[in-house]
């Protein structure tokens, strides 16, 4: 082995051992997940003639086409059921190989963790083999498991085979994408926020390039994300495509390796620049506003791309629905305005989950805080417990309000412009200032857990998965009524609004306030847990 | 003397793990108070007690008349603390750490703020990640110095600073205790209590296990003699008072109580003294006392040579 891998065995173990919950969780979730939508997807679509209706609806639907992609074979039951695995589960499992990998690199770098491993006999290269030896591990396992759960759910072997090792290659293409981020910064969180920002483009170009006509653009091909997608599992099993992802990680490991070989440990690429003297933070509200402005604006501007982008689709969605019976459809459902309505409704309220994920991860920052060692610092002067945690968690409930105001402005001057109709930015503003109750509540979940079970207060994005989950296929999987209602999201009112979205949004806000307090009241009284 | 710090029978429970164990402790007005114990005795968790950050199990707390888990912002407005182990924001410079901590304190003294950052030699422009662990200690220490305190909570606060920062800070101790404040210094390094100390308190295991001045406690030891003798004696370590005796060629040491000093003197005397070193109780006799161990003849003559190189 080369000198600059020593260790790397060491430290793989090392990483399982800290991921022995974690990883099998995680794979046992989305094996479950691809199972279940295998067998619904038979009992959905019993016939040809069922699938080819639904396909080609969603197919001529440019909303969906945009978030989902195509069914590449409408008469495929395995195209038809997965077309919501091949993109956005995809960049969920994306999501987790960058945590994954930075967790393992930038991570322990920034904490010191490293430094006390580097002392023993540890090649440079290793902690980054290692970190990428257990992320790429666990995106194959995670495929293989994923392709005996389909065939096991009663889908064709060589399909299942080939949207496993889809999913094994994107996970390993988004590691490495996360090895070099992971050497470009000496901050962990500024290494995960690029590589999601990485995510989050890769998603967008493949969005545009799937709304082409007749298929997939460049952009599409331009896109990881894509290429799952070109696989075409089900529909054709175009297995060259699978040499994409692992070209690309074939080429990004080495950079990831000669940046780190030209950088010290503990650094980052750009010299760290001194700063200002004299500090201007004038209380801890400032303190927050400053270590998480730039979150927020991230978030901001992802926002506003985003709506105006879903806000100009809205004039062409029923366009786009020519055929016979699709219009047939559209006077069903109330006609072109009710359309309209139902795809900006259906945008909004994933928005409306995304504000919620900003939520939870900036009021998540006071239990980072407490590990990471600094709320000691600040609790040792003047500063109240109450009044420390209110300046996260106002700024994560704020965050949440801008960020769906913002959406809904943007949708709505979208929607305004491409259907001639000024109404719509207030209503479609309106509408979306709807969705900050339920996401405030899945915030305050995390001042609650916080403030009683301080190191449960990541569990909460479980929470949100899981609410996110039974929103998405809770009525696929025959999921119990009640379980269904416990999610804040199905209480959100949709557009168009009434005096009847008045109560539930009361409802919504007076549980927010009451988890809140309940919070506050635990973390007034308990030990400090770093 | 008033005491500015009373901690009666208290105890702290982390589940099945008692970490305090019916601890006694106080803190007079104007003294340096040394608290003094091992790594995992009590130390830090008798500090963020006393700073409310943890709840006392039973026993009660009082630190400048008031109540430290219920009157925290009124409490902590007249105290400075130093965490033992200093984090702080990777982002953010040394200078607006200071500030920030300053100003969440209700204000430090600028001119104070720029001498100490001068005498610990401390560049405030550094971001934080940048520093070394001696760097962060006086980030912490600059911030709790500029301010006008009556108390100072001190946990390890040297544990990263080189000799000469030492130095700086125990002159900044010593003026502290001239003006009139209060400052607890918890420390397992003796040496550093023993230098700045009016009163030391040991703790082992969760309690207060000896408190005193330091002149009063050094009778509870013994004094390390080594000499040089013409011949050396036989029955040394028969005489009362006298332990460890340890005789290589001729040169004698041993451990001598104080009501033994007198006869084992006059023995020496007798036996024809070419030269004698005699060293006062160290903080690590008392300390080594305290935790079991026997004191070994090498270590605690270790400022005159090791002696005792049999």
């Amino acid at each position: 082995m080369r000198e600059t891998l020593a260790g790397t065995g060491v430290l793989i173990r090392l990483g399982l051992r800290r991921d022995r919950w974690l990883l099998p969780a995680w794979i046992a979730g989305f094996a479950a997940t691809t199972y279940s939508t295998a067998v619904a997807g038979a009992e959905l679509y019993p016939d040809v003639g069922s699938r080819v209706e639904a396909a080609t609806a969603l197919n001529a639907t440019a909303s969906l086409v945009a978030l989902f992609g195509r069914v590449y074979d409408p008469s495929s039951l395995g195209a038809l059921s997965l077309i919501k695995y091949t993109a956005f589960m995809a960049a969920i499992l994306a999501v987790l190989m960058v945590f994954i990998t930075v967790r393992h690199t930038r991570s322990d770098e920034e904490s010191g963790r490293l430094e006390l491993l580097g002392g023993g006999r540890l090649g440079r290269d290793a902690p980054l083999a290692a970190a990428l030896a257990i992320s790429f591990g666990a995106s194959i396992v995670l495929g293989l498991v994923t392709a005996v759960s389909l065939a096991a759910g009663g889908l064709p072997a060589a399909g299942s085979i080939a949207f496993g090792l889809g999913w094994a290659a994107t996970g390993m293409a988004f590691s490495a994408v996360a090895g070099v981020t992971a050497q470009l910064t000496a901050s962990a969180r500024a290494a995960t926020g690029m590589s999601l920002g990485v995510v989050a483009v890769t998603y967008a170009l493949r969005a545009v390039g799937d709304l082409a006509e007749p298929g997939p653009s460049a952009l599409s091909w331009l896109s990881p994300i894509g290429w799952n997608q070109q696989i075409r599992a089900f529909a054709g099993d175009q297995w060259w495509v699978l040499a994409l992802p692992l070209a690309l990680c074939a080429a990004l490991v080495p950079v990831a390796l000669a940046l780190r070989a030209r950088r010290d440990l503990g650094s980052g690429l750009r010299q760290e620049r001194p700063g200002p003297a004299r500090g201007s933070l004038r209380g801890v509200g400032d303190l927050a506003v400053r270590l998480q402005f730039r979150l927020l604006a991230a978030w901001a501007v992802a926002f506003v791309v985003f709506g105006v982008v879903i806000g100009s689709l809205a004039g062409n969605v029923t366009d786009l629905l020519s055929s016979p019976n699709a219009q047939d459809l559209i006077r069903m459902l109330g006609g072109t305005q009710a359309m309209t309505d139902a795809f900006i409704a259906a945008e909004i309220s994933i928005m409306g989950l995304l504000a919620a994920a900003y939520g939870l991860s900036a009021a998540s920052r006071l239990r980072d805080e407490e590990t990471d060692g600094h709320v000691e610092a600040l609790l040792g002067t003047a500063t109240t417990r109450p009044r420390w945690a209110t300046s996260h968690f106002a700024l994560a409930l704020a965050g949440v309000a801008v960020l769906m105001l913002l959406a809904g402005v943007s949708v709505g001057a979208g929607a305004a412009t491409v259907l001639a109709d000024a109404n719509q930015l207030g209503r479609v503003t309106l509408a979306a200032a709807a969705q900050i109750p339920a996401a405030w509540v899945m915030t305050a979940v995390v001042l609650a857990v916080f403030g009683w079970a301080p190191r449960l207060t990541g569990t909460v994005w479980a929470l949100l998965l899981l609410f996110v989950a039974l929103g998405e296929f809770g009525v696929l999987w025959n999921a119990p009524e009640w379980l269904m209602e416990l999610s804040p999201f199905r209480h959100s009112p949709l557009l168009p609004l009434d005096s009847g979205a008045v109560g539930p949004l009361l409802g919504l806000t007076v549980t927010a306030a009451a988890l809140a307090a309940l919070g506050y009241a635990g973390w007034r009284r308990r030990d400090l847990a770093p | 003397m008033a005491n500015v710090l009373e901690m009666v029978g208290v105890v702290k429970r982390f589940g099945p793990v008692v970490a305090l164990n019916g601890l006694d402790f106080s803190v007079e007005a104007g003294e340096v108070h040394g608290f003094l114990g091992p790594n995992g005795s009590g130390k830090s968790t008798t500090i963020r007690l006393l700073l409310g950050m943890l709840r006392a199990s039973a026993g009660s707390i009082r630190v400048l008349g008031l109540d430290p888990w219920h009157d925290v912002a009124s409490l902590h407005r007249r105290l400075a603390y130093v965490p033992g182990d200093v984090a702080l924001w990777p982002n953010l410079t040394g200078g607006e750490v200071i500030d920030l901590l300053g100003r969440l304190q209700g204000g430090q003294d600028l001119a104070r703020r720029a001498q100490l950052l001068d005498l610990f030699d401390l560049d405030p422009t550094k971001k934080s990640r940048a520093y070394s662990k001696g760097n962060r200690q006086k980030v912490a220490l600059v911030a709790a110095l500029a301010t006008d305190a009556e108390l100072f909570l001190l946990d390890e606060p040297t544990s990263g600073l080189d000799p000469l920062m030492e130095e700086a800070f125990r002159g900044c101790v010593r003026e502290l205790r001239n003006q009139g404040r209060t400052v607890l210094l918890s420390s397992h390094i003796l040496s550093e209590a023993e230098a700045l100390s009016d009163r030391v308190s040991i703790i082992r295991e969760g309690r207060v296990v000896e408190t005193g001045r330091l002149d009063e406690l050094r009778h509870l030891t013994r004094t390390s003699v080594t000499a040089d003798l013409a011949a050396v004696p036989a029955g040394l370590d028969a005489l009362p008072g006298v332990h460890d005796v340890v005789v290589t060629n001729h040169r004698v040491s041993a451990q001598v109580e104080p009501s033994g000093l007198a006869p084992f003197m006059r023995a020496l005397t007798d036996a024809g003294l070419v030269a004698l070193t005699s060293q006062p109780p160290t903080l690590e006799d008392l300390f080594l006392r305290h935790y079991g161990a026997a004191v070994p003849v090498a270590a605690a003559g270790s400022s005159s040579g090791g002696t005792a190189d049999a």
